[in-house]
């Protein structure tokens, strides 16, 4: 063997070992456990069987965790969405040397550990925090919120960890809208609400497509935020996943959970390259 | 308009930076449970040096993040290299894979490398922190050097050849001189997504090795712990210090 081809034999020797070994063969073993018999003594009992997806979609409560779970992600989705859109617009409009900034002061907190901002949110949202410190002198409350452990101090949680994961899409595709369609719909007479819904709103709708998967999909699996903010309450997938595995050690049932999760995603992938490619047609 | 655009922009950040804030405050307040302002300390800095368990998960947390990243670093210059310049079986396969790992939600990996420890027999606790820290870290150091790689003059390449290198020298004197920029900026990437992980480490590691998620998250599972404002607001500074860093280089990235 030449030297040339020694080296070239190592690098691909390596990274497909590494792909196959820690990439592929995780998830085929996840995909494999889900149907498998839940042993309590031995975890796994090597016997296959439907048992954990039919208990997943028969008992209610299983569904409940699930419904709940969507729309806590959907009103994390359409909050980021709603505060997202106006803070990438208007950021992409500005001049280049501002873009640096904004976007790295958007990014410095994204930067700290995640768990550690979970747990700041919990001073600011608590009954003595300064939310309701704030509220109280100035007036506008007589007596404190009780905002920690309900639904809407997790959906504040996700909503801080999640929306730079929104933005940063919806800017890159904004950046590189052609805003002379614009300027010619206003000259033509568009209104600016026909300007937003004709051209604006189709051309960045792949951004939009975008940022949402992004917030969406991993919102379901942030466990320690309900956790931390939400109370006792199972709120999210994440923690119905987390319980099975660290908790009542049921393998098969978190395994078939989270591939329910995966397919979940996939659909909506799928429907991401659908619209893409519809897109790309209709420009041609 | 534009002063409601400016309180917009003032609205969302103040949203953003409020809770670090108050966090950095609270590590400085003689009041334990931060309900009010009572005087500045130093206390609780020193109580998070005397608190060992604490301090050892933030020691091994840090050697993760190192080694993760460096590894990381390694193993994702050779994967692009040999993804850009090699055409071999399997390579859209590694791709494909790759961009899985990339977009799959933490919660779904955490339980995949966890599975795979299990069914491999791997104990939970350093190593199989650091096998699963670098593989979600690597699908992002191989797109940070790749994008250094593409912007190569490929006559460069040719021109070594011409002049005899062989590959290893090739790789050696000319590709890795030419991205160290990618490199350094991958590195710290690395170390900040090996840092901020919280669900996949929850899952891998064991009693032996823990590191700071797992700590601080029994820590303030009940309530708050002082100490641990004092070691996040520690974590707040190194990761702002990481930022800096990081725009510096890649200033110097565009000079050169």
């Amino acid at each position: 063997m030449k030297i040339a081809d020694k080296t070239r034999f190592f690098i691909i020797l390596l990274i497909s070992g590494w792909f196959i070994l820690f990439g592929v063969t995780p998830l085929l073993l996840l995909v494999m456990t889900s149907f498998l018999t839940m042993d309590p003594a031995d975890l796994v009992q090597f016997s296959f069987t439907l048992k954990a997806y039919s208990q997943l979609f028969i008992e209610p409560g299983y569904i409940i965790i699930f419904i709940r779970s969507v729309k806590l992600a959907l009103a994390t989705t359409l909050l980021c969405l709603g505060f997202g859109y106006p803070f990438a617009w208007y950021t992409a409009r500005m001049p280049p040397k501002w873009r640096t900034s904004v976007l790295i002061l958007l990014m410095i907190p994204f930067w700290t550990n995640s768990l550690v901002r979970t747990y700041a949110m919990r001073m600011v949202l608590g009954t003595h925090g300064i939310l309701n410190k704030s509220l109280l002198s100035l007036g506008l409350i007589n007596t404190p919120l009780k905002i920690m452990y309900t639904d809407y101090a997790v959906l504040a949680g996700l909503f801080y960890l999640m929306l730079p994961f929104m933005v940063l899409p919806l800017y890159a595709t904004i950046e590189k809208l052609n805003f002379q369609l614009i300027e010619a719909a206003r000259d033509l007479g568009a209104g600016a609400v026909s300007a937003f819904t004709k051209i604006i709103f189709p051309l960045t709708l792949p951004g939009i497509m975008a940022g949402c998967i992004m917030v969406f999909v991993p919102t379901m699996g942030l466990f320690y935020v309900a956790s931390l903010l939400g109370g006792a309450r199972q709120l999210l997938v994440g923690n119905l996943i987390q319980q099975q595995f660290l908790n009542a050690r049921n393998w098969p049932l978190g395994s078939a959970t989270s591939i329910v999760l995966i397919i979940f995603m996939a659909l909506m992938l799928i429907g991401y390259g659908l619209l893409l490619h519809r897109f790309s047609r209709e420009r041609k | 308009m534009s002063m409601l655009r400016l309180f917009y922009f003032a609205g969302i950040f103040f949203y953003l930076y409020l809770p670090i804030g108050v966090l950095i405050a609270n590590a400085f307040n003689l009041n334990k449970y931060g309900l009010q302002w009572d005087g500045f300390t130093f206390k609780w800095f020193t109580a998070m040096l005397e608190n060992h368990s604490l301090m050892a998960a933030a020691r091994h947390s840090i050697v993760i993040a190192v080694c993760a990243a460096t590894l990381a670093t390694i193993i994702g210059a050779l994967a692009a290299v040999g993804l850009n310049r090699y055409r071999f079986f399997g390579r859209k396969v590694i791709q494909g894979t790759s961009m899985t790992l990339m977009m799959a939600p933490d919660i779904i990996l955490a339980i995949a490398f966890l599975v795979l420890f299990i069914s491999l027999g791997i104990g939970l606790g350093f190593w199989s922190l650091l096998f699963s820290h670098i593989t979600f870290c690597l699908p992002f150091t191989i797109m940070t050097i790749t994008g250094r790689l593409q912007d190569f003059d490929p006559n460069i390449l040719d021109a070594a050849r011409d002049l005899g290198a062989s590959e290893k020298n090739i790789l050696a004197r000319v590709i890795l001189p030419m991205m160290r920029p990618a490199l350094i900026s991958s590195w710290l990437l690395a170390f900040t997504l090996s840092l901020d992980d919280v669900i996949i480490s929850s899952f891998v590691t064991g009693p032996s090795y823990d590191v700071l998620p797992l700590k601080i998250f029994s820590m303030v599972k009940v309530g708050v712990k002082p100490e641990v404002n004092a070691l996040a607001a520690l974590l707040v500074l190194l990761s702002l210090a990481l930022v800096i860093v990081s725009q510096l280089m890649l200033k110097e990235k565009k000079i050169a």
